[in-house]
């Protein structure tokens, strides 16, 4: 298996200020990872950083082997969001397509080719249904698929998905983790997803990169989510519960970081 | 005006209707900045910078101004002005959205200042409220074939620049964040964009004047939106109504004594209303 996110030494700077220094990380080909940690921690920076958006400012990071840089089609991302306004006139179809050919300049002939994927890509996502409806009109559990779909069509490797799981209800939770997961099983699509709330995803992670404190730190999600460990990475007494239904609850003293679904 | 009304033979129409070079004009004009304006307009809806298209028609009073001036055609001093506006909004931030107060007083403030300019301007130098008429409504009638040639200058360009952004403009309004990650420079295709803004702005406002841009500039554009989410069906069908607002505008005025604007924007408030109708009563 090959290396698909190698981070040295990387720093970055953002308003004077580290979000995070010296980490080192390194994530395999095909790897579901969830990146978790207080908000501000720095979990969105991380996957600007992996796209190019936001430069280090020490070390070095690479992506299938070759350094970062921004426009690259290995990497399918998901913005953290709110919806879409709800007027944006624009099919969940064209969406996707722009996922495909957006970045293109000039005209272009109808072609088939492309046309052909982005439906093949709706599919696979179940999203045939309502591809011809303007996205604004769809729920959110719609739109995350759609997202999805756009994110995947160009050929991406690797998902980058910040927080898509927010604002779903459990049962959207579980279909769009479920879907991620089968991307990931079944085509060998590496996943970075940055969650608020690993439960939901618990039985899918191979592994957690915990953002906290200006470090990261990385691991089994059993070794990670350990009071010990996450008392040393926050470097305050944080506590590790876990209920009875093997949920995790991470109890900090600056910060409460709820890793439980019904808690916010 | 003609001396003839209309009859139903279409063809005896269009030959009195064109029977005078200032309304071969109207019509060349007329023509070009519909057609840039439909397609400039259907991003600005689609952007929601209906706000911005407006100020850049208001900042431009004092550039109409200062073209006669210098005797030279208002639209350059227009462009000029509307294209400096342009690259200012565009180098403070994304744009000049209603929802964001301090940079809409901001604007607003500079805007009240232009014009007032403007208004000291023509007062001092061209002393006509005639000229400040045109400015506020249009003078599609009084089009000379200088102002036909500048206006299908920049339509040319405009349209080319259009044609060769479109897609990463579409991509980059409705989702920056992601086309930012694809590489699509949004930042640069904002201000690009605000650029050919003002140029349409500027040879707008020959036609409808700053109060009536709306008509030219955002009605078609938000028609065909609500009439359509595929994006190059909307485009098309904001240019046919842009170019079918102003071909009826002009020969409703030619053959009435009111004035063009005052059909243009009729035209273009009943279509929008219509289908806005349409939509609610769908819903
Ligand atoms: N463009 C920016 N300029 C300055 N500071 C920023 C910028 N973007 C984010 N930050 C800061 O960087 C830190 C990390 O942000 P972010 O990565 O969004 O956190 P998270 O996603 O973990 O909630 C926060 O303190 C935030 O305020
Ligand atoms: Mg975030």
């Amino acid at each position: 298996m090959s290396v698909a996110v190698q981070l040295e030494h990387a720093s970055v700077r953002l308003g004077g200020r580290a979000v995070w220094s010296d980490v080192d990380l390194t994530i395999e080909e095909g790897e579901f990872v969830a990146i978790l940690g207080p908000n501000g921690a720095g979990k969105s920076t991380l996957l600007k950083a992996l796209l190019g958006v936001v430069p280090l400012s020490h070390g070095a990071a690479s992506v299938f082997g070759r350094p970062v840089r921004r426009g690259s089609p290995d990497i399918g991302y998901l913005p953290q969001r709110r919806r879409f306004d709800p007027d944006l006139r624009i099919r969940a179809v064209d969406l996707v397509r722009l996922g495909l050919d957006g970045n293109r300049w000039g005209l272009s002939l109808p072609s088939p080719a492309r046309r052909r994927r982005v439906g093949e890509m709706i599919e696979l996502v179940g999203a045939s249904r309502y591809q011809e409806r303007p996205v604004g009109e769809l729920s959110g559990g719609e739109q995350q698929r759609i997202l999805i779909a756009q994110a995947l069509v160009s050929g991406a490797r690797m998902l980058a998905l910040d927080e898509p799981l927010e604002s779903l209800d459990l049962n959207n939770q579980q279909a769009i983790s479920q879907l991620v997961r089968s991307f990931c099983r079944t085509q060998g699509v590496t996943v970075l997803l940055v969650a608020h709330d690993v439960n939901p995803i618990l039985p899918f992670i191979d592994r957690v990169v915990y953002v906290a404190g200006g470090h990261v730190l990385a691991g089994r999600p059993r070794d990670v989510i350990r009071t010990e460990t996450l008392t040393k990475l926050y470097e305050a007494p944080v506590e590790v519960l876990q209920t009875t239904d093997g949920r995790l609850v991470v109890v900090g003293q600056y910060e409460p970081v709820s890793h439980h679904a019904n808690s916010h | 005006m003609p001396e003839q009304g209309p009859s139903w033979d279409v063809l005896a129409d269009l030959q009195l209707l064109l029977q005078f070079h200032f309304m071969q004009n109207a019509y060349m004009a007329g023509t070009l900045v519909a057609l840039l304006a439909g397609v400039a307009g259907y991003f600005v809806v689609l952007r929601g910078q209906s706000f911005a298209a407006h100020t850049l028609s208001q900042v431009g009073f004092p550039g109409a101004a200062a073209g006669v001036l210098l005797h030279v055609s208002p639209v350059l001093g227009l462009i000029a002005f509307c294209v400096a506006a342009a690259l200012g909004i565009g180098w403070r931030g994304r744009d000049v959205e209603a929802g964001n107060r301090a940079e809409a007083a901001t604007v607003g403030s500079i805007l009240a200042f232009s014009l007032g300019l403007g208004l000291l301007f023509f007062r001092l130098y061209a002393g006509s409220a005639q000229g400040i008429y045109a400015f506020l409504f249009g003078s599609i009638l009084g089009i000379a074939d200088r102002d036909v040639q500048v206006t299908l200058a920049v339509a040319v360009a405009g349209f080319a620049v259009l044609a060769w952004m479109g897609r990463p403009l579409i991509f980059a309004s409705v989702d920056p964040d992601v086309a930012e990650a694809r590489g699509v420079p949004v930042r640069a295709l904002s201000i690009g964009f605000l650029v050919v803004l003002a140029l349409t702005v500027a040879i707008t406002v020959q036609i409808v004047g700053t109060l009536l841009i709306f008509a030219l500039l955002v009605a078609p554009g938000a028609t065909a939106l609500q009439l359509t989410a595929r994006p190059a069906v909307g485009l098309l069908t904001s240019v046919v109504l842009s170019v079918a607002f102003t071909w009826g505008g002009l020969a409703l005025a030619y053959f009435s004594a009111f004035p063009v604007g005052f059909f243009i924007t009729s035209l273009a408030f009943g279509a929008y209303v219509a289908t806005r109708g349409l939509r609610f009563a769908r819903a």
